[in-house]
């Protein structure tokens, strides 16, 4: 490594010297300026003025003592601040409208920090040596003997290991560490069941990508709030986001049927929304025209795209729009996609009115609910 | 009188002579005399690295990863990666009652009774973006600068495997929480999952322990974001660091710098106090972000919930483009023997991310097999100087761009009041036109600079004077290059002569041209080198500059009358400088 | 400056301060305004109309203001094409045009898909005048009362659990339009659901239970009034609650966030580095002693 500040290097015969480029034909061609050399290092002002020395010294000093204070200033924000005064924001202290505690122990940390970094920058640039060394580059490549003395010790031990000579061995143990694959990719199959297993053996209700607790007579009741619908709650123009009462159902110990799991399952392909519009401007598909009651259409909730949740309704075009991606579905013509990249419409619930007069489902759902699937058959009907 | 020698101990290594105690020479020697570390400390403590701003951003994804640890570290100690149920008491109102996991729960507990917890979660969240941010950052200026070239061509690799496993990290990360915003999310990638043909039903159950959402997501995610990424993230970095120590850094062109040295800064002290005050300056700066700036608040969307959603449901930003193409796809789908094809979702989502990222990965050896350059190349070189691979990287920027753009449709739509549709349509179009127009722009922009590099090797740079001569004609005053700024623009390699056909009969060593497939490929290669070299201004060659020279000379003559008289400007004559000369504008 | 080379008042310039200009400007428009202020006729309505007065002020209005769009008894307008002008006001109720006429809506400036919010034209007796002739024209839903929406009365836990209710319940209506934080969400075509930040609780109310434009309507069978009251208790503590982790950056999502960590984030740090790698300042001096 050679250090200096004269810097011209003899280009070697048969090298990559840069002081030159190649032709087309790859001959050494010289370039048309000489390279001038290193430049002649110029002094800074900290080098040759011991006042400008001192004072840079202080300046990076004072930033390093800020830091000790940020530091300090942390432990007491640390201390003095609450972030949430048990609720309603109303005793949180605040800065501006923002968090004081988040705040003040962020900036504080980063004036900790960012004094430090700084001060050491400044420690580099002003009062470190800055004359530019130079150290010599190797090709990457390993000599020709090193390669020579591998190979010559490679072909060694597989000559004396005998593996060229018997290729039974050798392709018997590789069979073996092949298939030695086979455990570790076995062991993951129980990372889960597969449709047709949970289908068979409906571990809850509505088990199986083509089904879900929707069934004959079960009641629409509103999300969140749990309550039934009668037909004369709604309005023209009115959007319910509904569930069906299984969501909400206790049994006889006041425990609710569905929890946990079964429950976020059921509401993943069983949530819907209820629309009512003018009956003229209903467009039904065939065989669908006692699926609706008096205008009041009820609708699966998740995008046949990739599964998002739709609520977004205008209620004088009758356009369902997905928040996602973008789907667009008319809710007035069987929900058919008229914008967007979802393939297939929304799937119906066909609703009846009970004999209490709210709004119950006349079956399932008559096709899968939400995204495709490579086995989704869309010439077959699975309702049951 | 002699002094019996023989029982004392000869195999010390130094003499017993009297030393002042010094604690670190004392520990380093103990430490020395175990593992030996002299030797490879002596080689790398001075090593030496070139100096230039655009050589830092590679670090601000080095130490966004080191905050990345240190604050994902403490976030582990209160996260609860569990999917139970549990009905929420804590300390934001707003929630209290609310059914919702334990991971969303304990992160609750984070943002509102842990002090710091917030900051730390944010600090942890604004790094990640600037991890992956400074990865392409990093990523487009060393392949703009050429630093991909033989022998790093395997960095890049590792770097590219870096960008996407973080990606990936990200991605896990932001989903633990399980919130409404994120939840969406893992909801739309299990539709990604379930629309592969034949095997996309079983991933989806095998991923989700059973049917959308089940319980065992969240765990699955946690351990591959806290141990299977990181571990790996490690050993590529470690791997990353250890190639570039190896091959030393590359270099800009310029005085006392050649192919076969490096120019700069030794490590220890100088480099070390940069890069080290580097670190302090990341990881301040995403303090600082984390203490201002708000970021992903969980308390407002909410646990996930699959019936509820928020309008502006985008993922984090490096997850944009993906999300882009899903939304301008149009809306195919196959319906072949009783089973469906998810082109809509298959094919922007799976297929074209892999198509993109394979493309990112081999780069460097589709620009070495059109080059056919199997030298080593330590030296950069400026984009301009490189107009068809600059054209390229601009193109796919473009490409990206367009689909970020789509994946930000509806928050342009309200924020410019324009129609969400007519984004949709524009970008569908835009995806296709638009990087072939960055290309061509970009390609002739190149060369423009390169022409003007030459204009001002040939005839100086221009200095801003114009002279009105004699018979009324105008004329603007050069003057020459310094020779450290001459030599950089001079100093570049000449490209290839690629005019013409290839050759059809054998070549120079008697080798016959290949046939059939690799007669084809050959064809392409020829094509591709004509579009990367053809248009190329070359550096001007010693005879030129010759002849630039003596054209100067010859108008300086045609000046010599008007020497010496103070009329302002003829000073720049093009022959002196002009430093130490009176000017008006120095009064 | 040498160019300012009037004689005049070149002596007292010097003595006074370069700002006196500005403060004398300032003193001019506030003093101006003050007086205005204070002598210019006040435009207060009579308080306390009856019934009927206050239906024919409101027909007066709205013959002057409305009934171009409206038609002369709010019947609707439809134009050549068989497009609306504006559409049937018989039945919209009170709470509508409290709404859209309060919020600036009404009257547009011309027909369209979306009505944004304007400048209000009208003052509240106005716009009370002009729902109380729609009003009568069929019946429609009323202007709620203040109690509608107000938690007064209520314990502290069962505001608590109002809220907490009220936030799961504009979970799953409202934010898939306007947004978690409630700031808004595209619609189709240019259509936009408005952020909610600046809205009264009376039109936010109103604007459920009468469904403005393409917004679904939220009658009371849909959501109930108390739903409805804990719907805005919820969005009126989103406003009274600090920003916990800072500035909210929109509120839009991630995108915004991505555009700060880009331009914040990387930028700084870019800007870090070139600072780090510049140049220090250079010395013309020579050091005495040899340097290494």
């Amino acid at each position: 490594m050679t250090e200096g500040h004269d810097g011209h290097l003899p280009g070697l015969p048969g090298d990559d010297s840069h002081n030159g480029s190649h032709d087309g034909h790859g001959e050494l061609v010289p370039g048309p300026i000489a390279d001038p050399g290193l430049p002649e290092h110029v002094w800074r002002p900290t080098d040759v003025d011991p006042k400008a020395e001192k004072r840079a010294e202080r300046q990076i000093a004072t930033l390093f003592g800020l830091s000790t204070v940020c530091v300090v200033l942390f432990v007491v924000s640390y201390i003095v601040f609450d972030v949430n005064g048990g609720g309603g924001g109303a005793t949180v202290r605040t800065v501006g409208g923002l968090g004081a505690s988040n705040v003040a122990l962020g900036v504080t940390l980063a004036g900790a920090l960012l004094f430090i970094g700084i001060g050491l920058i400044q420690w580099a640039r002003k009062l470190m040596g800055d004359h530019e060394i130079v150290e010599m580059r190797h090709p990457a490549r390993s000599s020709d003997e090193d390669r020579e003395e591998t190979l010559r010790v490679l072909a060694l031990g597989a000559d004396e290991s005998g593996i060229a000579r018997r290729p039974l061995v050798r392709n018997s143990l590789l069979g073996a560490v092949g298939v030695l694959i086979a455990p570790a990719v076995i062991m993951l199959k129980d990372l889960g069941p597969t449709n047709r297993d949970v289908t068979d053996s409906q571990p809850y209700i509505g088990a199986g990508l083509e089904h879900t607790v929707w069934e004959k007579g079960v009641r629409v009741v509103r999300d969140v709030v749990g309550t039934p619908i009668r037909t004369g709650d709604l309005e023209i123009g009115d959007l319910i986001n509904a569930e069906p009462e299984t969501i909400f159902e206790v049994d006889e110990n006041g425990d609710p049927l569905l929890e946990g799991v079964p429950l976020q399952i059921a509401k993943s392909k069983a949530a819907v929304v209820v629309v009512r519009m003018d009956p003229d401007e209903n467009n039904p598909a065939p065989g669908r025209e006692n699926w609706a009651v008096d205008g009041i259409l009820c609708y699966s909730k998740i995008c046949t795209h990739v599964g998002c949740p739709i609520s977004l309704y205008e209620k004088k075009t009758h356009h369902l729009l997905c928040p996602c991606h973008q789907s667009t579905f008319d809710l007035a013509d069987a929900a058919k996609v008229v914008f967007g990249p979802a393939a297939r419409p929304l799937p119906q619930l066909p609703l009846m009115v009970d004999a209490d007069g709210y709004l119950v489902a006349q079956s399932d759902f008559k096709e899968p609910v939400g995204p495709s699937y490579w086995e989704r058959d869309s010439q077959q009907s699975t309702s049951k | 009188m002699s002094i019996d020698t023989s029982k004392v101990a000869s195999t010390n290594t130094t003499a017993a002579t009297a030393k002042k105690p010094n604690p670190v020479g004392a520990a380093a020697e103990w430490a020395d005399d175990r593992l030996g570390l002299a030797t490879l400390a002596k080689k790398n403590l001075r090593k030496v690295f070139p100096d230039h701003w655009s050589f830092m951003l590679g670090e601000i994804a080095l130490w966004s990863f080191v905050v990345l640890l240190l604050s994902g570290v403490f976030l582990t100690l209160w996260f609860t990666p569990s999917m139970g149920e549990t009905t929420y008491q804590g300390s934001y109102a707003q929630l209290r009652g609310v059914g919702m996991s334990e991971a969303f729960a304990s992160t609750l507990k984070l943002s509102f009774d842990v002090r710091g917890g917030l900051l730390m979660r944010q600090v942890h969240h604004w790094s990640a973006m600037l991890f992956v941010a400074a990865m392409m950052v990093h990523l487009l200026r060393v392949f703009f600068t050429g630093a991909h070239r033989k022998p790093r061509e395997l960095n890049w690799v590792v770097g590219a495997l870096l960008l996407l496993l973080g990606t990936l990290e990200g991605f896990t990360g932001y989903s633990l929480p399980d919130d409404l915003l994120s939840g969406t999310g893992i909801r739309a990638a299990d539709g990604f999952v379930k629309s592969q043909p034949v095997i996309g039903t079983y991933m989806s159950f095998l991923l989700f322990g059973g049917e959308f959402p089940g319980d065992q997501i969240i765990p699955r995610l946690y351990i591959i974001h806290v141990l299977l990424i990181p571990g790996l993230l490690l050993a590529l970095i470690s791997a990353h660091m250890v190639l570039l120590v190896y091959h030393k850094h590359t270099q800009w062109p310029g005085p006392g710098r050649t192919e076969q040295n490096v120019v700069g800064f030794p490590m220890l002290p100088v480099y070390a106090a940069k890069a080290g005050g580097f670190f302090f300056c990341v990881f301040g700066v995403s303090a600082l972000m984390g203490g201002l700036l708000s970021i992903n608040p969980i308390w407002k969307y909410g646990p996930y919930d699959p019936s509820k959603v928020t309008a502006g449901s985008q993922p984090d930003w490096y997850m944009g483009w993906p999300d882009g193409a899903l939304r301008i796809m149009p809306n195919i789908e196959g319906h072949f023997w009783h089973h469906t094809w998810s082109w809509n979702v298959f094919l922007p989502i799976i297929v074209l991310p892999m198509l993109l990222f394979t493309i990112v990965l081999v780069l460097p050896f589709i620009e070495a097999w059109i080059t056919g350059d199997k030298r080593d190349h330590h030296l950069l070189q400026r984009p301009r100087n490189a107009p068809g691979r600059t054209a390229t990287m601009v193109a796919l920027m473009t490409l990206y761009a367009v689909f970020w753009i789509a994946g930000g449709n509806d928050i342009i739509a309200i924020r410019l009041h324009l129609s969400i549709n007519q984004i949709t349509y524009f970008n569908r179009a835009a995806v296709f036109v638009l990087p072939v127009v960055a290309y061509l722009i970009t390609k002739r922009w190149c060369i423009s600079l390169q022409r003007k590099d030459r204009d001002d090797l040939l005839h100086g740079y221009e200095t801003g004077i114009i002279m009105r001569s004699p018979e009324g004609g105008y004329s603007e005053r050069h003057l020459p290059l310094s020779t450290g700024r001459a030599f950089r623009l001079a100093s570049r390699d000449r490209d290839p002569d690629v005019f013409g056909e290839l050759p059809a009969g054998p070549d120079a060593n008697g080798v016959e041209p290949p046939s059939g497939i690799g007669s084809r490929l050959a064809g392409v290669r020829h094509r591709l080198r004509k579009m990367m070299y053809a248009d190329n201004i070359q550096p001007p060659t010693i005879d030129e500059l010759e002849q630039g020279h003596h054209h100067a000379e010859h108008e300086h003559e045609l000046q010599v009358p008007m020497e010496g008289h103070a009329a302002d400007g003829h000073q720049f004559d093009g022959h002196h400088l002009v430093e130490g000369e009176k000017l008006r504008a120095d009064d | 400056m040498r160019f300012l080379n009037r004689s005049a008042g070149r002596l007292s310039r010097h003595r006074r301060r370069p700002v006196a200009g500005l403060l004398l400007l300032m003193l001019g428009l506030v003093l101006t305004g003050s007086l205005y202020a204070a002598f210019a006729p006040s435009s207060q309505a009579d308080s306390a109309q009856s019934d009927e007065e206050l239906v024919e002020q409101g027909r007066k209005l709205f013959l002057v203001g409305c009934s171009f769009c409206h038609g002369q008894n709010g019947e609707g307008v439809l134009t050549e094409d068989g497009n609306q002008l504006g559409p049937t006001l018989a039945g919209v109720g009170a709470a509508a045009v409290d709404f859209q006429v309060g919020t600036g809506r009404m009257p547009a400036a011309q027909p369209g898909a979306q009505n944004p919010t304007k400048p209000v034209t009208y003052t509240q007796d106005e716009i009370d005048a002009l729902a109380a002739y729609v009003a009568s024209l069929a019946p429609g839903p009323a202007v709620p009362d203040p109690e509608d929406y107000s938690l007064a009365g209520l314990s502290e836990k069962e505001r608590e659990e109002a809220v907490s209710r009220g936030g799961q319940i504009f979970l799953t209506n409202c934010t898939a339009c306007h947004n978690f934080a409630g700031k808004g969400g595209a619609m189709p075509h240019g259509g936009q659901a408005p952020s909610l930040s600046d809205t009264s609780a009376r039109h936010i109310y109103e604007a459920m239970l009468t469904g403005p434009g393409q917004m679904p309507t939220f009658s009371d069978g849909n959501l109930t009034p108390e739903e409805k009251r804990d719907v805005i208790a919820y969005l009126y503590s989103l406003r009274e609650q600090p920003e916990y982790g800072g500035f909210d950056l929109g509120g839009m999502g991630p995108v915004s966030e991505g555009l700060f960590a880009w331009v914040v984030g990387i930028g700084s740090l870019v800007g870090f580095a070139i600072w780090i790698a510049a140049h220090t300042a250079r010395s013309s001096k020579k050091k005495e002693e040899a340097s290494a």
